[in-house]
């Protein structure tokens, strides 16, 4: 046995390991890899689901409908010698986009913190409202939900109800007043801050107490410890919490699709960059420029992701706490 | 002892302190939800005059309008598309994820650290690069339009989390069970199906769990690929009750079958409370 041919013996020793992981090779390779690869090529050319044949190699034709407007162009002459228009509406939907990621995440990551501190107390019956406080993260993505938003903040809904009850007057529609719009969604965003309060709650718990009794005896106070000590040993936690939520809110969609009715809403108050991808794509059938936008979407997310990793070297530190 | 007693007193009234903001806080914060689901009970006239949780009239008028369904199409027949979507897609997310993870976690093979760094770096791929190549591909195929484009990447691992929630909990088994089985002559099938499956019981509950979640709430490849109303999902009916413009025709029903729509996570959630903590611990999953 042992002297057999080494291809045999490669193939012996490897058989197993490639045989249970055929299933993920087969998914990563036909769903994942292939249709990366396929999306960059079509971000380089102008096709057109409902007309596949008429498909044409633009070269950077649609990243140049993207940002043309950075440049001060409304339209330019495309590689096929045809003249392209600049998506108005692209540099909309990034700002949306971004406004809210920066707002929403480090609301949400800072009241999940504030509320897993609360609990970390050696309090009794905080399952339970570890469980109450989870609820709108354990709904909050569906439709049911997003549909819901829309009655609390309508004109006549619930939220005016009660600011009405409390002496307000004059007050407008949140969801359909562009300049509100945007933060109803935010709200939505931070409401759901459940699974982020139980990772910092469970991080929270490896603290050592000792440490914060030691610093109490030479004379810390409350705030001196959360900075001194919390915070830097609960900071690896907060580098995984702030890259995963920023990762998912760049990707919201279905909030923003139900409401704006499947559109971005009033003046585009609420044209979230995936609604914004999947309006050219899915109603335009304008799939080369979807994946163009797919890309860049995926160069912004990589390239924030790298940012914050590298930055982490500076306020995030591990050894201790063990 | 007088000292002791005031300490004593000043932590309990700090505690009484904490323990109240933190439920009025807590009701502020479901107070929506609750709403919602006595609001469902409340005559559709009355649902926007009042804000209260007690409703002055009780009516079932909401569910009977809303469970009649859309174009036809009862609730019933969403509910029964939903579930079954998330029965199959335990059923594939089971099987792959597990396979995968214990080649991951157990066996010996060259190229397991970079096909393992790679499974990583899909984990945090946003979907949308793939998502129009996969809309053409299963096209091709003729699948838009049935159940198929959602439910064949779950039998291929394509749900990167649970391979790796998996993995983790493999690896934290003992080793010398392995061994011993080995040694008894159990193949390396036999040991994953003997072994490792019935002691990942609890890993492989969250991963269950989850993909119920996360199949139940999809919206974005419903819409994509659910496109006739006899295979509409309940989040992809649901939609159609909001208008184009964003208006709402029927609030009552809407609201009622929102609630209903959202029974089978409560549900879920309160009997199996310990796998959804460890789930979001070891891997961060998002809920």
């Amino acid at each position: 046995m042992s002297n057999s041919h080494p291809i045999v013996r490669f193939l012996r020793r490897n058989a197993a390991g490639y045989l249970f992981l055929t299933p993920w090779l087969v998914g990563f390779f036909v769903l994942t890899l292939y249709p990366m690869i396929y999306s960059l090529w079509l971000s380089f050319t102008n096709y057109n689901f409902t007309k596949p044949d008429a498909m044409q190699w633009i070269g950077f034709g649609n990243y140049l409908k993207m940002f043309g407007s950075v440049f001060g162009l409304s339209q330019f002459t495309a590689a096929t010698g045809d003249a392209m228009h600049i998506d108005r509406h692209y540099m909309k939907s990034l700002s949306v986009t971004f406004t809210y990621v920066l707002a929403a995440v480090p609301l949400k990551l800072t009241f999940a913190l504030g509320v897993a501190m609360l609990m970390s107390q050696k309090l009794r019956w905080v399952p339970f409202y570890r469980a109450v406080y989870y609820i709108p993260t354990l709904l909050g993505g569906s439709v049911a939900i997003a549909v819901l938003w829309r009655k609390l903040f309508e004109k006549d809904g619930l939220i005016n109800a009660f600011l009405s009850i409390l002496g307000f007057t004059d007050l407008p529609g949140w969801i359909t007043n562009p300049r509100y719009a945007l933060w109803t969604l935010v709200l939505l965003a931070v409401w759901q801050f459940g699974s982020s309060m139980i990772i910092f709650l469970a991080g929270l718990k490896q603290i050592p107490q000792e440490y914060y009794e030691a610093a109490g005896v030479d004379g810390a106070n409350k705030v001196h410890q959360f900075f001194f000590i919390t915070l830097p040993l609960l900071s690896p936690v907060i580098l995984f919490n702030l890259v995963m939520q920023m990762i998912s809110a760049f990707q919201v969609f279905t909030q923003a699709y139900i409401i704006g009715g499947g559109g971005g809403g009033v003046l585009n108050s609420t044209l979230f960059y995936t609604l914004h991808l999947y309006i050219q794509g899915w109603t335009y059938y304008e799939m080369g420029y979807a994946s163009a936008m797919a890309w860049v979407l995926l160069l912004i997310i990589g390239v924030l992701t790298a940012l914050i990793f590298r930055s982490s070297r500076f306020w995030v530190s591990y050894g201790t706490g063990e | 002892m007088g000292r002791g007693n005031n300490v004593k007193t000043g932590v309990a009234l700090r505690h009484g302190l904490t323990h109240l903001f933190i439920i009025a806080l807590g009701i502020t914060m479901i107070y929506p939800v609750l709403w919602m689901i006595v609001s469902s009970f409340k005559p559709n006239n009355m649902i926007f005059s009042d804000p209260g949780l007690i409703p002055k009239a009780v009516t079932f008028e909401n569910y009977a309008a809303g469970w009649k369904g859309y174009a036809g199409v009862s609730f019933g027949v969403f509910f029964t598309n939903s579930l079954f979507l998330c029965a199959v897609s335990i059923l594939g997310n089971l099987i792959s994820c597990s396979l995968a993870a214990y080649a991951f976690a157990r066996l010996k093979f060259t190229g397991r650290s970079f096909w393992f760094a790679v499974m990583m770096v899909t984990l945090m791929l946003p979907a949308h690069v793939t998502l129009v190549p996969q809309y053409i591909l299963f096209n091709s195929f003729g699948w838009v339009g049935t159940f198929l484009p959602i439910l064949t990447p779950k039998f291929l691992a394509t749900d990167a989390f649970f391979v790796f929630l998996l993995v983790q909990f493999i690896r934290s088994l003992p080793k010398e069970l392995d061994e011993a089985a080995t040694i008894d002559g159990c193949s390396k099938f036999g040991i994953f199906l003997r072994i490792i499956l019935p002691l990942a019981l609890p890993a492989l509950v969250t991963v269950a769990l989850f993909t119920f979640l996360w199949t139940w709430d999809d919206f974005f490849n419903h819409l994509l690929y659910l496109t006739k109303p006899p295979i509409f999902s309940v989040t992809r009916a649901l939609r159609t009750f909001v208008g184009d413009a964003g208006a709402v025709s029927n609030w009552g029903a809407a609201l009622a079958m929102s609630t209903l729509a959202m029974l089978p996570a409560f549900l879920l959630f309160f009997s199996l409370q310990r796998y959804f903590v460890e789930g979001i611990t070891t891997t961060g999953l998002k809920g």
